[in-house]
């Protein structure tokens, strides 16, 4: 590992003072923000802890009423929907946007005219922000006016799709959304993936008669592991985040169908006026994050103090 | 590259302080910040008649407009203010969240003012329980909503007979003829709130004001119970059979839109569906009628916008001139001819507003002497924010057919007993 | 990296090729769709909007919503439109990302080339920051500004935009110098530079791709922000994204969808802008630093 502050002997000229300071200046640089982010991070997660234990409504309040909030919190069926929504939003949106974001990058990869036009066209949506694409969308897959009214006028009067005003099919609905703003980004991370690939090796291969298909299996997609596993990070604390673009679609609609942890904690504490439910429900999505996180984290120190 | 990024730092640095320094320059004098959620549009614009009023009088308007989720953002941005030490001046207000404020021991009192005005003799006493808390007042009324309204296409109506149905049987009737035509009898927008408007007039039609308060406002677990709210629910199921298939989802005026263009026959919406009518050049009489839900003439379920004042030592002053401008008859007449709603204090007179907003006027006078001048649940005016969103999942629930009339009951019993 | 097969024959190559393209093409659709939908319904009149095909390219072309959009809406009670917030929102975010880079620069510097016992238990905790939700910070964090004296302020804005872009500039910063050769920077040592100089002359010239990749994130993120810039700007500091939601999401007011499209695109214009300038760069830099190969 480059551990050189440690190794390395001061240089001659410099007074013992001098030295001193250079051995601690690299903590007092990292030290602002080690400090912001013990404060306004881990901080607020253990205000955020003492809060689901509260009795708070609609400030703070310091009430202890033990394990109450989790106890009503597991009882409220909003909360079940939420999570099995979770479960299969999740799934399906990681899912997707993994296979979409690589077979993108894959068709990109092969010396396209009009990369320089297509990429950017792909990676945009990352750029929106939800409060108005998603009346877009909402529009799109309203079946008054959207492409099943589209599809009538053009002649296709069987055409049916009316998922969106569907308790049961309306969180496919979001997940049609947030594939469409996320899958490009995923298809940029496995375009550098892929970029950075020794073409020798595939040569090689090459030369040895595999197919196109086996060298993208054996070779290609066995190397890609770093980008897999940052694509899933992202995607899987997107998901488990996701709030505007519900907000702007379906309102947790219809009834409340398509409720995730994120708007469900959102509503309890700020519109239900039961901050202490809400904080209940953070606390939750926290554990829920971290046991996504944790191992990958763990992965990164110990796989990136290793490989160089 | 690095030398590039310190000088746009510096930069945008200098901005800030440029920026920051000329906002505080202009703090001198009186001044109100107003936290509200007419953002957009007419509404918007008639708040301005507000500003212009305050503004004659010294008192600078800091305006502080956030939309979104029928006011849900604008209180999260209340609490994130409030929590800083920084809470606005004025907020805009809805029932039991005037309420819930007061207890927090955080709104300004208005005594003064509303003593020397006399409010008390002019607002209907139904506002005056929230607008008082704990016998002061804290909020300034701006207006009275109804919900209890039906908005009809002119030419569909008198396509089907043209009479006004005054109970169940022939509102259903009238829907069913609305059906021969081959437009949608209801135009319906499947969002909890309108969910639970519409269910809400069909509660007090009913089963009556008397039961509306045992239910709806007492929270009576016998009244939530009984065969009259499953009635309600069968009631309700029987509406959704004069619905589009698109209805879940769809935005007030998108519905009301449907009515303007005679695709649908009519709407059970507030009085702000009128400025919808108004922005088509539709006219009340001529191309659309109003009439009171069937079975509900003589009860009115109100929402009223109100503001509160936040209590802030330095600004009394400017505090109490905002209040009194806003119960200025004048603004309130020009402010609500625009809003569709009638003035808050009935001693105003109705010669300016168009026919419904009369027949409004006499109906909120003639409700509030009689005690029927009740709280719309739909609009937080009834039940606390906790209840009114467990009344909000099983009416919607319900709607969208993952309950029966019976299982509806049931749940909803239970949840609000568990949000009590 | 590009695996043509060989020579199958040109026939088959070139059939196969047009499939590509085909592909490639049907996806582009896919994702141009809602942006074509918004524009194309930003230039259409009200009622044509009301009553027609939502594909359909407009009859009557008019420019009026995004005149109004820009500056003749009403928004709150005066009739600005978007115009004096995209100022604030440009206020908030060049500072913002400018010192978030320089401490992402910093911390990543220190966490590779200057390593101390400890420093991975630091890099783990600024990278777990990342993936918190930014819905519980919203109360604690208002009562922080309010202490410091920065509550409805855009220096506020600037410093909570800084403060959860930590982790992530840090993360990239991090992991690109990791791929820097050391020796480089022995050999300097040697020569007297130190913790300083070598950054600054090292170092940082050679961060373009890294910068890039940055910058887009930063951007993007505090750029399309609604939530922190709703509750922790006072009147004079909202940003565009606060704007817009007041000018479209109004709940009883009247839908103007023309003018909110036109006014959604103004509001995007600054990001994708950055997106299609940087979009090159952007995937060199994803390569070198944030997808670690």
């Amino acid at each position: 590992m480059s551990t050189i502050a440690q190794a390395s002997v001061p240089p001659a000229r410099a007074s013992g003072a001098r030295a001193r300071l250079q051995n601690w200046l690299p903590r007092l640089v990292l030290a602002p923000s080690f400090a912001a982010i013990l404060v306004f991070v881990y901080g607020f997660i253990l205000f955020t802890v003492y809060l689901s234990f509260t009795d708070s409504t609609i400030l703070p309040r310091y009430g202890l009423v033990g394990w109450a909030n989790y106890e009503r919190l597991w009882r409220l069926p909003n909360w079940w929907i939420a999570l099995e929504n979770l479960a299969i939003f999740g799934a399906l949106y990681i899912g997707i946007c993994v296979v979409i974001g690589l077979f993108l990058a894959i068709l990109l990869d092969q010396k396209i005219r009009g990369e320089g036009v297509l990429r950017p066209i792909y990676l945009y949506p990352m750029a929106l922000s939800f409060i108005v694409t998603g009346t877009a969308w909402k529009w799109f897959l309203d079946p008054g006016i959207g492409l099943e009214q589209v599809m009538h006028h053009w002649g296709w009067t069987s055409f049916h799709f009316t998922w969106i005003k569907d308790t049961e099919m309306a969180i496919y609905c979001v997940v049609i959304a947030a594939v469409w703003q996320s899958s490009g980004f995923v298809m940029a991370m496995f375009l550098a993936g892929l970029r950075g690939i020794d073409n020798e090796i595939l040569r090689a291969a090459q030369i040895d008669g595999a197919s196109t298909f086996q060298i993208y299996r054996r070779i290609v997609i066995p190397q890609l592991r770093p980008a897999f596993l940052s694509a899933f990070v992202v995607l899987a604390h997107l998901a488990i985040k996701s709030y505007d673009l519900v907000v702007a679609l379906t309102n947790a609609g219809p009834g409340r169908a398509t409720e995730l942890p994120a708007t469900f904690m959102y509503s309890y504490t700020f519109a239900r006026n039961s901050m202490g439910v809400g904080a209940a429900s953070a606390v939750i999505m926290l554990m829920m994050i971290a046991s996504v996180i944790v191992p990958y984290v763990y992965a990164e120190i110990r796989g990136g103090g290793n490989e160089r | 590259m690095f030398r590039r990024f310190a000088t746009a730092l510096a930069a945008s640095a200098g901005l800030v302080a440029l920026a920051t320094g000329a906002a505080s320059a202009q703090d001198s004098g009186q001044s109100v910040e107003v936290l509200h959620w007419w953002t957009a549009g007419s509404e918007a614009a008639a708040l301005n008649v507000l500003k212009q009023n305050l503004e004659k009088e010294g008192v600078t308007w800091k305006d502080m407009p956030v939309a979104g989720g029928a006011g849900t953002e604008a209180m999260t941005v209340l609490r994130a203010r409030v929590t800083s030490g920084n809470a606005p001046t004025a907020v805009q207000l809805l029932g039991f969240d005037v309420t819930d404020w007061a207890k927090q021991g955080v709104l300004a009192n208005l005594d003064p003012v509303a003593e020397e005005e006399k409010w008390g003799e002019v607002i209907p006493e139904a506002l005056q329980s929230f607008a008082k808390y704990d016998g002061h007042w804290i909020a300034a009324p701006v207006n009275i909503h109804s919900t209890n309204w039906i908005w009809i296409n002119k030419a569909a109506f008198d396509k089907a007979g043209g009479k006004q149905p005054t109970n169940w049987d022939e509102f259903i009737a009238l829907l069913d003829k609305m059906k021969e035509q081959g437009i949608t009898p209801l135009a319906y927008g499947g969002q909890a709130w309108q969910d639970t408007t519409v269910f809400e007039n069909v509660v007090l039609s009913t089963g009556g004001p008397d039961f509306y308060k045992k239910a709806i406002l007492d929270l009576d677990s016998e009244a939530l119970g009984s065969d009259t709210m499953k009635t309600v629910f069968e009631r309700m199921t029987q509406l959704r059979g004069y619905v589009d298939d698109n209805f879940s989802g769809r935005d007030w005026n998108l519905a009301t839109a449907k009515v303007i263009d005679g695709s649908a026959g009519l709407q059970i919406m507030g009085d702000w569906a009128k400025g919808e009518f108004r922005n088509a050049d539709k006219k009340a009489g001529e191309d659309f009628v109003c009439f009171r839900f069937p079975g509900t003439q003589g009860d009115v379920t109100f929402n009223s916008d109100m503001f509160a004042m936040f209590d802030q030592k330095s600004n009394v002053e400017a505090q109490r001139k905002l209040a009194s401008a806003i119960e200025d008859p004048s603004f309130q007449i020009a402010f609500n001819k625009v809003k569709g709603s009638v003035p808050a204090r009935t001693d105003i007179p109705a010669d300016e507003f168009d026919p419904c907003g009369q027949k409004g006027m006499k109906d909120v006078k003639e409700a509030s002497a009689n005690g029927t001048l009740m709280g719309s649940l739909a609009h937080g005016y009834a039940a606390p924010a906790g209840v009114k969103n467990a009344f909000f999942d099983v009416v919607t629930a319900e709607f969208n057919g993952q309950y029966d009339a019976s299982e509806a009951v049931e749940q909803l019993v239970n949840a609000v007993e568990g949000a009590k | 990296m590009s695996a043509e097969a060989g020579t199958t024959g040109a026939r088959q190559s070139r059939l196969s090729r047009a499939l590509l393209y085909a592909l490639l093409i049907v996806f582009a659709v896919y994702y141009l769709l809602p942006l074509f939908v918004m524009l194309v319904n930003s230039v259409k009149p009200l009622s044509e909007i009301r009553g027609g095909n939502m594909l359909a390219l407009p009859h009557e072309f008019t420019t009026a919503p995004w005149k109004s959009a820009w500056n003749e809406a009403q928004i709150g009670v005066s009739a600005t439109g978007l115009a004096p917030y995209f100022i604030n929102s440009i206020l908030m975010v060049v500072p913002a990302v400018a010192i978030s880079l320089i401490v992402g620069a910093l911390n990543g510097y220190v966490l590779t080339k200057w390593r101390f016992p400890g420093a991975n238990v630091v890099f783990s905790l600024l990278l777990l920051s990342c993936f918190i939700p930014f819905q519980i910070v919203l109360i604690p964090m208002a009562r922080i500004l309010g202490i410091i004296g920065l509550a409805g302020s855009i220096s506020g804005l600037v410093l909570v935009h800084v403060v959860y872009g930590i982790g992530f500039t840090t993360l990239f910063f991090r992991n690109y110098y990791e791929a820097f050769p050391t020796e480089l920077i022995r050999a300097a040592q040697i020569d007297g530079a130190g913790f300083w100089r070598i950054f600054t002359r090292i170092l940082l010239p050679s961060s373009g791709p890294i910068v890039v990749v940055t910058i887009i994130w930063q951007f993007t993120n505090i750029w399309n922000d609604f939530l922190f810039g709703a509750s922790f700007s006072g009147f004079d500091s909202m940003p565009m994204t606060v704007a817009l939601n007041n000018l479209v999401s109004s709940s009883t007011g009247v839908k103007e969808y023309n003018v909110h499209f036109a006014g959604a695109i103004i509001a995007a214009l600054p990001t994708l802008v950055v997106y299609i300038v940087s979009g090159r760069y952007f995937v060199r830099g994803l390569m070198a630093g944030a997808v670690k190969g």
